[in-house]
């Protein structure tokens, strides 16, 4: 084709407006095309040139064939929320390319398989056609294997548009194919025809630029499973039983990956783990609870619908005291429920999870460095406080690319708990397994085989010396000793994270992964219409006496989460005076795509009574949501 | 732990590991007078005794129902852990691999196993987890008053006159079909039977399944039940006098080369099967199952050791884990050091 066809005119002209190291680009193709590699070569190379990023990948519940768009966003303020609009697309999905051209915003710049011939669908966006097919042909003859190398054209063609160093992105190919060398130089020639087809045929007509920054230096790219898998290997975790389900099958898998790679005993070349795919989740958690009143430190993971399977078991686990530390990578719903979609849908439903009096103790990573960090204070805890303990994570935070400074080595040996021994059985004479002997409500436990004085673990029919009762006076007191240990753990759970700004009259408060939206969000209320706020981010359940204080503070809060109904809003209303519960509001997200900072802002902004004129609003800003089958 | 020791004078015989009878008991049964899971406890106890098995290295487990509050009953210095109903094999699993040097011992029912908890029950089946599962069957669910179980006879009657018109599970077969490793069957007011498979069952290393007929005297002890006393005593059809002789004490020599079967075990001792039946070989799953359909067919219970699989490897032998139990690592063990997680994350880079 020739060049001057090749570059369609944009109206707009914008070649003088340069828009440095502050775009999203997504990339639409069909899932099962190995586009995977890639996207991460380069949003790996922009990481390595020093510019904040994170890598997002929406995907439908399918193994091949559906639409995918994956979403890389580059930002120099360090921005690294969803943002809802994308500047620079790359269309590859002949069955969404239309939809995903005429949802952009103007000014966007489309790189598109040629002949989907999308030039003539709009005239405010920059269009670069590339002939992908003809190009790979003269790069690989095995028409298998084209398929994957296409894929690496459009790096090659992005690295030429938006100044991508070319050299970041070879040495990011290597990382990520490593040791295969074939691959590797296949692979780079298709970079090379790539990069050369466009620095040949495309003048840049779009404003969207890399350059150099230093804002990544020494850090590290990895999603909250695999952060929350290097967790669990540190804290000592000693038997993993699971069930597959995404968005949580990766914990689990590269767990396996790591736990056999370092926790081999060199000598005997035996494991000092045990790991059993169990066959439902009952079982899984069933195995972990077996493990954990045995001594080991047991985990599972698991995304919503196993935690409704895991309800009995761990309401037992609370009522019988025994620790287990279970991850929940929250998606959506269950069965054809969006399996593939992120929410934080499972908060109320957890905190109470099984019946009776049960409540249970959740941590809330942000970050993947808190999916490492809470990782390993959830096994102290669950010993500590002898019951299951939650990881809620989301699929967002668990499946998808973040940045992140190297976690450190755990300073705090292990906590293994109240588990007796000789010396303090000498101190307090009697062995009653449910007996509050230091007034903290947390009892101390034999474990099978540890030559202590045995019990008989059971329900919550017992009395403090675990026999067998059902008389009214030592149920009571039994549970209003758990209540106690609630108590005293609520000091104990990771503290929430507070900014207090003597300005603010409002606060917000958020979790998991919403705070990355309200980061920004903040930034943005302060900028354009200058509402100072307060920030609050709840790390754990049950809370601490700080978020009364917080809310005592300030005349509005907003409580900004990812579900329809207020999940956090309605657990606080239980712990709150009902003046302070009065003066919470929600901001509510819920369409399957990880929370953005605008959908704040204006959230806040129309509550707060100011007139907002709204961007298009969720959950029509990316195409339609493709999905079969649950998973 | 303190239950080991010297028996206090005028206690009589004590076995091997110095511990007597009395010392394998637990707490008063609260079930009913004359429940055939009494008579198992009994057994289990007597078992337990004579096998000088520690009851520190026991760990009891169990789902619910009647049966699964038995093991209360028995070996009370133990440590146990009743689980919720259908679910015990997991718990018995995460029990084992947290410390393999544990004996499992599981009580269940035939609702709890056969309803319920099937799916735990096959998969516990298909692990070979070294334990020892003991259904306690009687046909119907006694804790909630006698409504039809999986192990119902066709064509029985409860109390109220319904009728069950479907096929009850055969446990045994179940069991052999996916992959137990030691599956027997015997009867609660058999004494010396079900000694003899509890204590063999105590030395087999793998999944040990005992379906005991157990008759509820409550609901489903009438005439027209399989699993009534009166129909359990005249229907039983030995398979063959099964003798077990444990490796810490002399082999009796009384039996006649010619007449016993024997079957060495994971531990090294050995269990003979006296053969009733004609060429008997509980190693033969095909005979094994043939057994099962022929003495179903004619409405009776073959009893004894049905199938077992002495060296079949058992599921924490097939995780290689290292000797120690897992639960009692120490910190060095089993958490990485430093330049370990430095590297992991240089490779994140
Ligand atoms: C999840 C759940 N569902 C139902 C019950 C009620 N329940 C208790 S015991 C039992 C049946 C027990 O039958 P079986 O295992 O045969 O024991 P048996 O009492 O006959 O010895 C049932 C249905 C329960 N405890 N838990
Ligand atoms: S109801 Fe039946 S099974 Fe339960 S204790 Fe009584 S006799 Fe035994
Ligand atoms: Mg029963």
């Amino acid at each position: 084709m020739a060049p001057e066809v090749a570059v369609q005119e944009a109206p707009s002209q914008p070649t003088t407006r340069r828009i440095v190291n502050d775009f999203s680009i997504q990339v639409a193709t069909v899932n099962g095309s190995g586009s995977q590699t890639a996207n991460l070569v380069l949003l790996r190379s922009i990481f390595r040139m020093g510019i904040p990023v994170s890598g997002k990948n929406l995907f439908p519940s399918n193994i091949a064939g559906l639409p995918t768009w994956y979403t890389i966003r580059a930002n120099r303020d360090g921005y690294i929320a969803r943002k809802q609009d994308i500047d620079f697309l790359v269309a590859m999905n002949a069955q969404t390319a239309q939809e995903d051209v005429v949802s952009l915003g103007p000014g966007a710049a489309v790189v598109y398989d040629e002949p989907l011939n999308l030039a003539t669908l709009r005239d405010d966006l920059t269009f670069y056609p590339v002939p992908f097919d003809k190009l790979v042909a003269g790069v690989c003859r095995d028409a298998k294997l084209r398929r994957l190398v296409r894929n690496m054209i459009y790096d090659g063609v992005l690295a030429s548009l938006l100044k991508i160093d070319r050299a970041e992105m070879e040495r990011a190919l290597e990382k990520q194919l490593g040791r295969k060398p074939k691959a590797v130089a296949l692979n780079r020639e298709a970079l090379d025809v790539g990069f050369a087809y466009a620095e040949q045929h495309f003048e840049k007509r779009d404003p969207y630029l890399v350059e150099p920054m230093d804002a990544t230096a020494g850090q590290v790219l990895i999603d909250g499973n695999a952060a929350a898998a290097i967790g669990a290997m540190m804290a000592g975790v000693t038997v993993v039983t699971w069930y597959p389900i995404t968005p949580s099958s990766s914990l689990c898998e590269t767990l396996i990956d790591y736990l056999r790679q370092h926790r081999i005993d060199k000598d005997s070349g035996k494991a000092t783990f045990a790991v059993v795919q169990a066959e439902d989740e009952i079982a899984a958690i069933g195995m972990a609870i077996g493990a954990g009143w045995a001594g080991a430190r047991s985990m599972t993971s698991t995304s919503g619908p196993g935690v409704s399977l895991m309800s009995e078991f761990a309401g037992l686990g609370h009522y019988a005291e025994v620790p287990a530390v279970i991850f929940d990578v929250q998606r959506v719903g269950p069965s054809t429920g969006l399996p593939t979609r992120t929410a934080q849908g499972d908060v109320l439903s957890t905190a109470f999870l099984s019946h009776g009096d049960t409540r249970h103790m959740m941590l809330f990573p942000s970050s993947v460095e808190e999916c490492y960090t809470m990782a390993i204070e959830a096994f102290d805890l669950a010993e500590r406080f002898q019951t299951p303990v939650f990881v809620m994570t989301d699929l967002d935070l668990g499946m998808n690319t973040w940045m992140s400074q190297p976690f450190r080595y755990p300073e705090k040996p292990l906590d293994r708990g109240k588990v007796l021994d000789a010396e303090t059985l000498d101190r307090i004479g009697k062995f009653g397994r449910y007996r509050d002997v230091d007034g903290d409500g947390i009892p101390y436990r034999s474990v099978p085989g540890d030559s202590m004085p045995a019990y008989f673990c059971r329900g919550s029919g017992h009395n403090e010396w675990a026999q067998y009762s059902e008389r009214p006076d030592d149920y009571r007191k039994n549970i209003d000793r758990l209540r106690s240990k609630l108590e005293t753990a609520r000091n104990w759970l990771p503290a929430p994270v507070v900014t207090i700004n003597r300005k603010a009259s409002i606060g917000v408060i958020a979790y998991g992964t919403t705070h990355w939206a309200v980061v920004e969000s903040r930034d943005q209320l302060v900028n354009e219409e200058d509402v100072q706020t307060s920030y609050y981010r709840v790390c754990a359940y049950p809370f601490r006496d700080a978020l009364t204080s917080f809310v005592e503070r300030h005349d509005r809060v907003y409580v900004i989460e990812q579900n329809r109904d207020a999940q956090m809003l309605s657990l606080m209303k239980l712990d709150l005076a009902p003046e302070l519960a009065g003066r919470l509001r929600s901001v509510l997200h819920y369409s399957g795509h990880p929370i953005d900072a605008r959908t704040i802002t204006e959230s806040i902004l129309i509550q707060e009574g100011y007139r907002v004129e709204t961007t298009r609003a969720e959950p029509s800003d990316v195409p339609q949501s493709a999905g079969v089958g649950g998973e | 732990m303190a239950t080991v020791g010297t028996p206090p004078a005028g206690k009589g015989k004590v076995n091997r590991i110095g511990l007597a009878s009395q010392e394998y008991r637990g707490t008063k049964t609260t079930l009913c007078a004359g429940c055939g899971h009494n008579a198992i406890s009994e057994r289990i106890i007597h078992a337990c005794f004579e096998m000088g098995i520690d009851p520190d290295r026991v760990v009891k487990l169990s789902g619910i129902g009647c049966s699964s509050k038995s093991p209360a009953y028995f070996l009370g210095s133990a440590h146990g852990f009743n689980a919720v109903h259908g679910r015990m094999p997991s718990v018995g699993t995460g029990a084992m691999l947290a410390n393999r040097r544990l004996v499992a011992v599981g009580v269940s029912g035939d609702g709890d196993t056969g309803a319920i908890g099937i799916g735990q029950f096959v998969h516990l089946m298909r692990r070979n987890l070294p334990i020892i599962y003991i259904i306690e069957d009687n046909g119907c669910y006694g804790l909630t008053k006698g409504q039809f179980s999986p192990t119902a006879d066709l064509g029985s009657t409860l109390k109220t006159g319904v009728v069950n018109d479907l096929p009850p599970i055969d446990t045994c077969a179940l069991a052999i079909e996916l992959g137990a490793s030691f599956v027997a069957r015997s009867f609660s007011g058999d004494k010396k039977q079900l000694s003899a498979v509890l204590k063999a069952a105590l030395s087999h290393r793998g999944t040990a399944m005992l379906d005991v007929l157990s008759p509820c005297v409550t609901f489903n002890d009438h005439e027209g039940s399989t699993k009534s006393y009166a129909y359990a005593k005249s229907h039983d059809d030995p398979l063959g006098e099964l003798d077990f002789v444990p490796y810490f004490e002399e082999i009796d020599v009384d039996y006649e080369p010619g007449t016993t079967h024997e079957v060495s075990l994971h531990d090294g001792s050995t269990l003979y099967l006296t053969k009733l039946a004609e060429d008997y070989d509980p190693r033969n799953k095909l005979q094994a199952m043939s057994v099962l359909q022929e003495t179903r067919s004619r409405g009776t219970f073959a009893t004894g050791l049905i199938y077992v699989e002495p060296t079949k490897p058992d599921f924490i032998e097939m995780l290689n884990l290292v000797d120690e139990p897992l639960a009692f690592l120490p910190q060095e063990r089993v958490r990485p050091p430093e330049p370990v997680l430095e590297a992991i994350m240089d490779d994140l880079r």
